[in-house]
């Protein structure tokens, strides 16, 4: 742990991207699973999540990144799915 | 080389800025500020200046921008008063947590409610524990020159905060005095190119301000900050060394005024002080040991200092110029008192709250004091630790 000799002026951070170290993914209580088959590959759910938890590769959707994903729940209400069944459901994170 | 001018304190104020020519001005009117920045915005359209100024809906707003502004590595100033100083108050503590040297002129001006438009120093007391540096003017003499060594202060590499400069609304802000401006070329080599710490504009070192620290480093965080202070005195005095040699103006971190072999002091800040440096004259003209300390360093406060150079008096009233409403003592009185509490031979130390809200401080009132003090030191005793002064009764 820092000592305090060791605080830089202002407390600023000067590593970048340090956010990373912080698995945001510890938080959640409703977890979001991929259906794949009902994926139509319209990346809303990229586009409306808020922790960048969902990972597109090439222009195709991946699967979830659960390091950083909350379970807010946003990703499996955009969604719209194939014919009605949609491809992200919400299920109790079991621990 | 300077040029002698009969100028309000506000109009010079604004000069001061014209010269410095900050990168970013963000400000909100407010009587009696009002002046200082519409000058300083004639400056900016009339295109003699390239400041950017930012017309933002409130001073909330206006400190906000300049502390996204001097995060980004740009030389900013701003500038209020009363009302608008509290409606800073959350940015205050922001502004000074970052690190970042912005300056800002206060206009002294009484807090509502009721509203008063007039001087009193509630405003700047207010915020006196903001971790803004503040320094104290007497005159619009005092107040352009501390404009100019504010910058120098708060960009100084080993301090780095936030410098509020301090002069009275209406009497000092809005009076003509004959003042001394110093050469463009003169103030501009003086405060030199604003060098940049940790700027978010140098996008190849990126970086982050004001992150989220919890119970388990905060505490490391405060201690380092409020080591920094420690620094702030003797920087305060090197500028005032260097800011002597070009205009023949000497400045310290408080003023002694016939202290040294006087028996009654008195400590009052900014122009009353004026005031009661005349009424001393007559009085030592009497024969009466009586002296004057004016602080201009209030914060961080230098306690050693100004208790050694009260401790030898008999007696000492502080004047102040606001009462910390709420049933405590004057904020000057209760630094004062703080400076001498360790001492085993002090002074008896009494508080007069006066000029609340613009009241106007007269010769006759310091005479009253002074008098005081003489009865005090006479019978040995305090009648009154508190009292207010020039009220109606």
């Amino acid at each position: 742990m820092m000592k305090w000799k060791e605080i830089p002026p202002g407390m600023v951070i000067l590593e970048p991207g340090s956010a990373l170290k912080f698995k945001t993914g510890s938080w959640r209580a409703f977890k979001p699973r991929w259906i794949k088959d009902n994926c139509i590959n319209c990346l809303l759910c990229w586009l409306y999540c808020p922790d960048n938890a969902v990972k597109v590769k090439g222009g195709k959707r991946q699967d979830f990144d659960y390091d950083y994903c909350k379970g807010c729940g946003i990703c499996a209400l955009e969604c719209p799915g194939k014919k009605g069944n949609k491809a992200i459901v919400m299920e109790e994170e079991v621990k | 080389m300077t040029k002698v001018v009969a100028v309000t304190g506000n109009e010079a104020v604004a000069n001061a800025f014209r010269q410095i020519e900050p990168d970013v001005c963000a400000a909100y009117p407010i009587t009696p500020q009002t002046e200082l920045m519409q000058r300083f915005a004639s400056f900016v359209s009339n295109g003699q200046v390239k400041t950017e100024l930012i017309l933002v809906e409130s001073e909330h707003s206006a400190i906000s921008a300049c502390v996204g502004a001097a995060a980004a590595g740009g030389r900013v100033a701003t500038a209020t008063s009363s009302q608008g100083l509290a409606l800073m108050w959350e940015i205050l503590f922001i502004a000074s947590g970052l690190r970042l040297p912005i300056v800002m002129p206060v206009v002294n001006r009484a807090l509502s409610a009721p509203i008063n438009i007039h001087c009193d120093h509630s405003d700047a007391m207010g915020a006196r524990d903001s971790g803004w540096i503040q320094l104290w003017s007497e005159n619009a003499q005092e107040a352009y020159d501390n404009t100019i060594q504010a910058f120098r202060i708060a960009e100084h590499m080993d301090i780095r905060l936030p410098v509020m400069v301090c002069y009275d609304g209406f009497i000092i802000s809005h009076s003509i005095e004959r003042i001394e401006y110093l050469d463009d070329e003169v103030v501009k080599r003086f405060v030199g190119e604003y060098k940049t710490l940790y700027p978010l504009l140098d996008i190849d070192k990126p970086k982050s301000y004001g992150p989220l620290i919890l119970t388990d480093l905060y505490m490391e965080v405060r201690k380092a900050h409020a080591e920094v202070y420690k620094n702030v005195p003797k920087v305060v005095l090197k500028v005032a060394k260097e800011f002597e040699k070009i205009s023949g103006r000497k400045y310290g971190l408080f003023e002694s005024y016939r202290l040294d072999d006087a028996e009654i002091g008195i400590v009052i800040l900014n122009s009353a002080a004026g005031t009661t440096k005349d009424v001393i004259d007559e009085y030592r003209d009497k024969g009466v040991k009586v002296g004057l300390l004016k602080p201009r360093l209030f914060r961080p406060f230098p306690y050693e200092e100004i208790g050694n150079a009260l401790k030898h008096l008999k007696a000492v009233s502080v004047l102040d110029r606001a009462d910390a409403f709420g049933g405590s003592f004057g904020p000057l009185y209760l630094d004062i008192a703080t400076s001498l509490c360790n001492f085993d031979e002090k002074p008896l130390l009494i508080n007069r709250i006066y000029g609340l809200g613009g009241r106007d401080y007269m010769p006759e009132h310091a005479a009253e004091v002074i008098e005081e003090l003489r009865e005090i030191t006479k019978k040995g005793k305090i009648k009154s630790f508190k009292e207010y002064i020039g009220v109606r009764e």
